[in-house]
């Protein structure tokens, strides 16, 4: 191939010669808007199931650390914004064909739900908790008598939250690496597998525990299979695709991909769950966070390389 | 009405004299540019070539930076030409992330800007000012729509490329051959 070297471009080194335009804030809210998407997701759905009193930590206690896991993206979305002050026009506009706008939006639904499931639980949790207002107990009682529709809501918004961390990147046709639509699927399924973990890690139920591993090693897998899925649709596409691909197999990503998104995030977590379901103690602590870590590391990664990778001249 | 720049890379020198022009019309920060050169080589050696190209927002006819503004900043006004709306601008870059070009830059200021071919001199039937400037005139600024604009002629007589097609913008630079 008879290939451009180029000799100058813009002379902006601010832009040149990668896209550097985002960077820990936005990989870091994928991941919280992930971990919390996956928390509400089971908390919904097992309350749905009616496994409330089975599994306690999942339906109640986990859902209490979203709204501060949604407050802390919102504040990392907050800060990457060059033009902070004008952040609410982003509320004066649906715009319909920007992933942006649906992430704002979705959020803008979410985190209310959230702060509100955890409300109406509290009292459960502490039950020495005390509103003081009588309008606020009137609230809750609202808000309980309706628990079946807000589940509803939760469980349609938390997944629609996962997948749009990754449809998030899969709209910048630009970038050849996240021009994927493997991407929404691979990061609900990631910010599933993150849910599922911190519920293995808060609960101290026996049982639930042996699902929430079990569903995580399911979800391991699935998430593996995607990846694979990845390199194959990249590999068989164009060459801008191939490049793309490149960075993680022979490039400046394959290391950080392989060693902590795969062997360390996936591979080992799965495997050290597995022994831990056959028997062997293992403290929970260990794969929760190595799969928390393989999270982070995903986004970061991909947020990364998606803005290294490019089309050609 | 479709506006359209053609650009002579076979009569190009490189000087960025359009550059310049531009910083200084658009007042465009020290360290930015709405408007760059590029200097291309490309073959095998010994049969290298070199081509001059200057280089600015394609506003592209499919324009994906406009589809990722979640403010409606980014727009599209008469004659195709892509703008951004300062005031609503948040800053979120979704659009620089999503210009295959790289044709914009986030402004000290906080909003994003990139090139409006001097949509301001143009509707008082004025020439962009990297056009005007440029001493080889190489740069050609018109309606495509109109059979006779000095644009619609040249890429009539001439071969011309346009940059990343692949990526489906439907680019509206037309780089002559
Ligand atoms: S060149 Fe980039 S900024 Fe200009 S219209 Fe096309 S996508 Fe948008
Ligand atoms: S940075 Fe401004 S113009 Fe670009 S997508 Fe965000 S709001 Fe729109």
């Amino acid at each position: 191939m008879e290939e451009e070297l180029i000799i100058s471009g813009r002379m902006n080194d601010r832009v040149d010669p990668t896209l550097n335009i985002w960077h820990w804030e936005i990989p870091f809210y994928l991941f919280v808007g992930g971990l919390a998407a996956g928390i509400l997701f089971f908390a919904a759905f097992y309350y749905l199931n009616g496994k409330e009193k089975d599994y306690p930590t999942a339906v109640k206690i986990a859902p209490m650390f979203t709204p501060f896991l949604l407050i802390l993206g919102l504040i990392a979305l907050f800060l990457d914004l060059n033009h902070k002050l004008y952040f609410w026009r982003l509320y004066t506009t649906i715009r319909l064909e920007s992933p942006m706008s649906w992430g704002a939006w979705t959020l803008m639904v979410v985190t209310p739900l959230s702060f509100i499931w955890s409300a109406i639980h509290l009292k459960e949790v502490f039950p020495k908790w005390d509103w003081k207002f009588e309008v606020i107990n009137k609230l809750e009682q609202f808000f309980i008598n309706h628990k079946k529709h807000l589940a509803w809501l939760m469980a349609v918004f938390a997944v629609l939250l996962g997948i749009y961390t990754g449809v998030l990147l899969r709209a910048f046709n630009a970038r050849p690496l996240w021009n994927t639509s493997i991407l929404g699927p691979l990061f609900l399924a990631s910010g599933l597998s993150a849910g599922a973990a911190v519920v293995v890690l808060l609960t101290k139920n026996e049982l639930e525990r042996k699902l929430f591993s079990k569903i995580d090693i399911i979800i391991i897998v699935a998430e593996l299979f995607f990846i694979i899925h990845m390199f194959m649709g990249l590999l068989a596409s164009t060459q801008v695709q191939i490049e793309a691909a490149q960075l993680f197999l022979d490039g400046p990503y394959t290391l950080p991909f392989w060693i902590f998104v795969v062997f360390l995030g996936m591979l080992v977590p799965a495997l050290l769950e597995f022994l831990e379901l056959r028997g062997q103690r293992i403290p929970a602590v260990i794969p929760v966070a190595l799969i928390l870590m393989g999270n982070v590391m995903l986004r970061f990664v991909i947020v990364y390389a998606g803005q290294a990778s490019r089309y050609l001249y | 009405m479709r506006y359209a720049m053609a650009i002579d890379t076979k009569k190009c020198v490189g000087c960025n004299d359009c550059v310049v022009a531009c910083q200084i019309e658009n007042k465009v920060p020290e360290g930015f540019c709405r408007d760059w050169v590029v200097e291309a080589v490309s073959g095998t050696y010994p049969n290298l070539e070199l081509e001059y190209r200057s280089e600015r927002c394609h506003h592209c006819a499919n324009a994906p930076c406009v589809r990722c503004c979640p403010t409606g900043s980014s727009h599209i006004v008469e004659g195709g030409i892509v703008l951004v709306d300062h005031d609503k601008c948040i800053g979120c870059g979704a659009c620089i992330a999503s210009c295959p070009y790289d044709a914009r830059y986030p402004h000290p200021d906080g909003y994003v800007d990139k090139c409006t071919f001097c949509i301001h001199k143009v509707r008082k039937g004025e020439q962009p000012a990297c056009v005007s400037v440029c001493p080889t005139n190489c740069l050609y600024f018109g309606d495509l729509d109109d059979p006779n604009s000095e644009v619609s002629k040249k890429i009539k007589e001439r071969k011309y490329k346009r940059l990343k097609t692949e990526a489906g913008t439907d680019p509206q630079l037309y780089f002559l051959i």
